[in-house]
């Protein structure tokens, strides 16, 4: 037997994922990596950091600022609504029957995000929106003399971003109150712990990890969103996706590569959210199985 | 439960529910208000006779099943190979195919067009064909995540190994096996993805803004700078439009979950 010869195969297993490499390569890594290395070039395709320096000029400060805000102001208030909701639904404040279609509910309006939803907020928050008719005709509070909101601005655009971050921290964060334990409350309770004590020293620190990664999360989701911003308020808010869309449409830079920087900055901001959100995912991990 | 605890609770639902629901109230509301003093069809009537509207819509549909097409040609195979081959591998695939949720739409798009253009290797944007098989290419991107997550999610509960042996010792080849053992078998999976991909690409703006392709999403958002009432309406379309792929998501979950008790 020992004649026969052993015949040792090449490894080509990795053959069949193949149409899957190329695929990625051609469609999202090249793409990509394009834009990364040209915020690294000059205009010759030589190596410089003036690219990077030159975020520094004009409104680009600027519209990074206010794209920031608006970004870390609907996640705050998402993470913070969001979360009322899953634990009223979850602790039994309200009745559990409610819990299911609040969660299909949530997958879709998470999903609704584009256009449509910057109508859907022009009607109702605009200058002949139902609610500012209401409070107008009802009240004589006209939104935007009395209480200073104005839908093409900083708070208008968060107040419509909430639309779909509360779902989204919904979604998140309920598996996560799930996971808390009832032995952990009556373990507290019977060491005499107070329902402040029990929050603030067992609760809120095994959620913690949750709640800052859902926080980048939602950070990161805001930041990237062009559309809704685009459709609400056409460029009268000045800010990231909406500069870099009249970049890419017409170069108002007059500079190809400050583009570049400027997507590649954008990749910095969400990648960095969204590795927060990874890192502390797999933390929050540890306690909530 | 205290009953401050059960105020509380109640009073964030209730605002909550309507946060979700006045937009939408004011939205639809709005949408029937073209007719001076009653409310009415018109404004529905307007925007589905317009030729445009119908070419844009044609044109997003038929994008969106070639991207479910692709998706799913790229997508079962792969996760299919990396449960049977290649498990090690699995974390490192499912890390790529979560990319697209890293990287703003806006940039991918950007690559494209500096990466596709008319005096590089690869013209694609240099002819009508070309720039809509990028813009598939880009929907396959964008929905990648949730494709190949359900995917992946459907052949964890079938054992892929016994069953292609079985097909196997039975004279199968692997286009015989994906297609008709292995496929038929996640169609839920495939189907729930298939459904979020519709409702990604019907209303989807960037993307095609950017290409320049006549879609539904820059249709909607053109005519919402020129129309009072049209673009509400229509909002109120594409909404319908994304409650009914959900709504048809949670139809295929509970009738595969039919399908396995009986067994």
């Amino acid at each position: 037997m020992s004649s026969v010869p052993i015949i040792r195969r090449l490894p080509l297993t990795w053959v069949g994922l193949l149409p899957f490499l190329i695929f990625i390569t051609l469609f999202l890594i090249l793409p990509t990596m394009h834009i990364v290395i040209g915020a690294f070039q000059d205009r010759d395709g030589a190596f410089t950091f003036q690219n990077l320096a030159n975020l520094n000029t004009g409104t680009i400060p600027a519209s990074y600022w206010i794209s920031i805000k608006i970004s870390a102001a609907s996640a705050a208030l998402g993470c913070l609504i969001g979360f009322a909701m899953a634990a009223a639904v979850t602790f039994g404040a309200v009745p559990r029957w409610i819990k299911a279609p609040l969660m299909t509910f949530s997958g879709v309006a998470s999903n609704f995000a584009g256009v449509p939803l910057a109508f859907a907020f022009l009607a109702t928050f605009g200058p002949v929106g139902l609610v500012t008719l209401f409070l107008r005709n009802n009240f004589g509070i006209v939104l935007q003399r009395d209480l200073g909101f104005n839908i093409l601005s900083f708070w208008g655009l968060t107040v419509t971003y909430l639309f779909f971050q509360i779902p989204l921290m919904i979604l998140i964060i309920a598996p996560a109150l799930e996971g808390l334990r009832r032995e952990w409350r009556e373990a507290a309770e019977v060491l005499g712990a107070t329902t402040a004590q029990y929050w603030r020293m067992v609760a809120l620190p095994i959620l913690f990890p949750s709640l800052l990664g859902t926080f980048a999360l939602l950070f990161a989701n805001a930041f990237g969103a062009v559309a809704t911003a685009i459709a609400l308020t056409g460029s009268a808010l000045n800010i990231v996706p909406i500069q870099l869309f009249a970049q890419i449409r017409g170069d108002v830079l007059g500079d190809p590569n400050l583009g570049y920087a400027m997507a590649f900055g954008m990749i910095l901001v969400t990648a960095v959210a969204n590795i927060l959100y990874i890192w502390l995912r797999i933390r929050a991990e540890r306690w909530l199985k | 439960m205290s009953i401050w605890a059960r105020i509380a609770g109640w009073a964030a639902l209730i605002f909550g529910l309507l946060y979700f629901f006045v937009p939408l109230a004011g939205l639809t509301e709005f949408s029937l208000k073209a007719e001076r003093g009653v409310y009415g069809f018109k404004a529905y009537r307007d925007v589905l006779g317009d030729p445009q509207f119908q070419a844009t819509f044609g044109f997003s549909v038929i994008m969106a099943l070639v991207t479910i097409v692709i998706g799913v040609l790229i997508v079962v195979p792969t996760a299919f190979w990396v449960r049977l081959k290649m498990p090690w591998a699995r974390p490192y695939v499912e890390f790529i195919t979560l990319m697209p949720l890293v990287i703003p739409a806006i940039v991918i798009v950007f690559g494209y067009i500096r990466l596709y253009n008319t005096s590089s290797w690869l013209p694609l944007t240099g002819s009508i064909m070309g720039t809509n098989l990028l813009l598939a290419m880009g929907y396959t991107v964008l929905a990648l995540p949730y494709m190949y997550r359900a995917v992946d999610t459907g052949l964890r509960t079938i054992d892929v190994a016994t069953l292609t042996e079985a097909a196997q010792s039975l004279g199968a080849g692997w286009v015989t096996i994906l297609g008709r053992v292995i496929l038929p078998n996640v169609i839920p999976a495939v189907l729930s993805g298939a459904f979020l991909t519709f409702a990604i690409v019907i209303g989807e703006f960037t993307l095609a803004a950017l290409l320049d392709r006549p879609a539904f999403g820059p249709y909607l958002q053109r005519i919402g700078a020129n129309k009072a009432y049209a673009p509400f309406a229509l909002s109120v379309i594409a909404f319908g439009i994304t409650w009914a792929c959900m709504g048809l998501i949670q139809l295929v979950t509970r009738f595969s979950r039919h399908t396995k008790a009986a067994q």
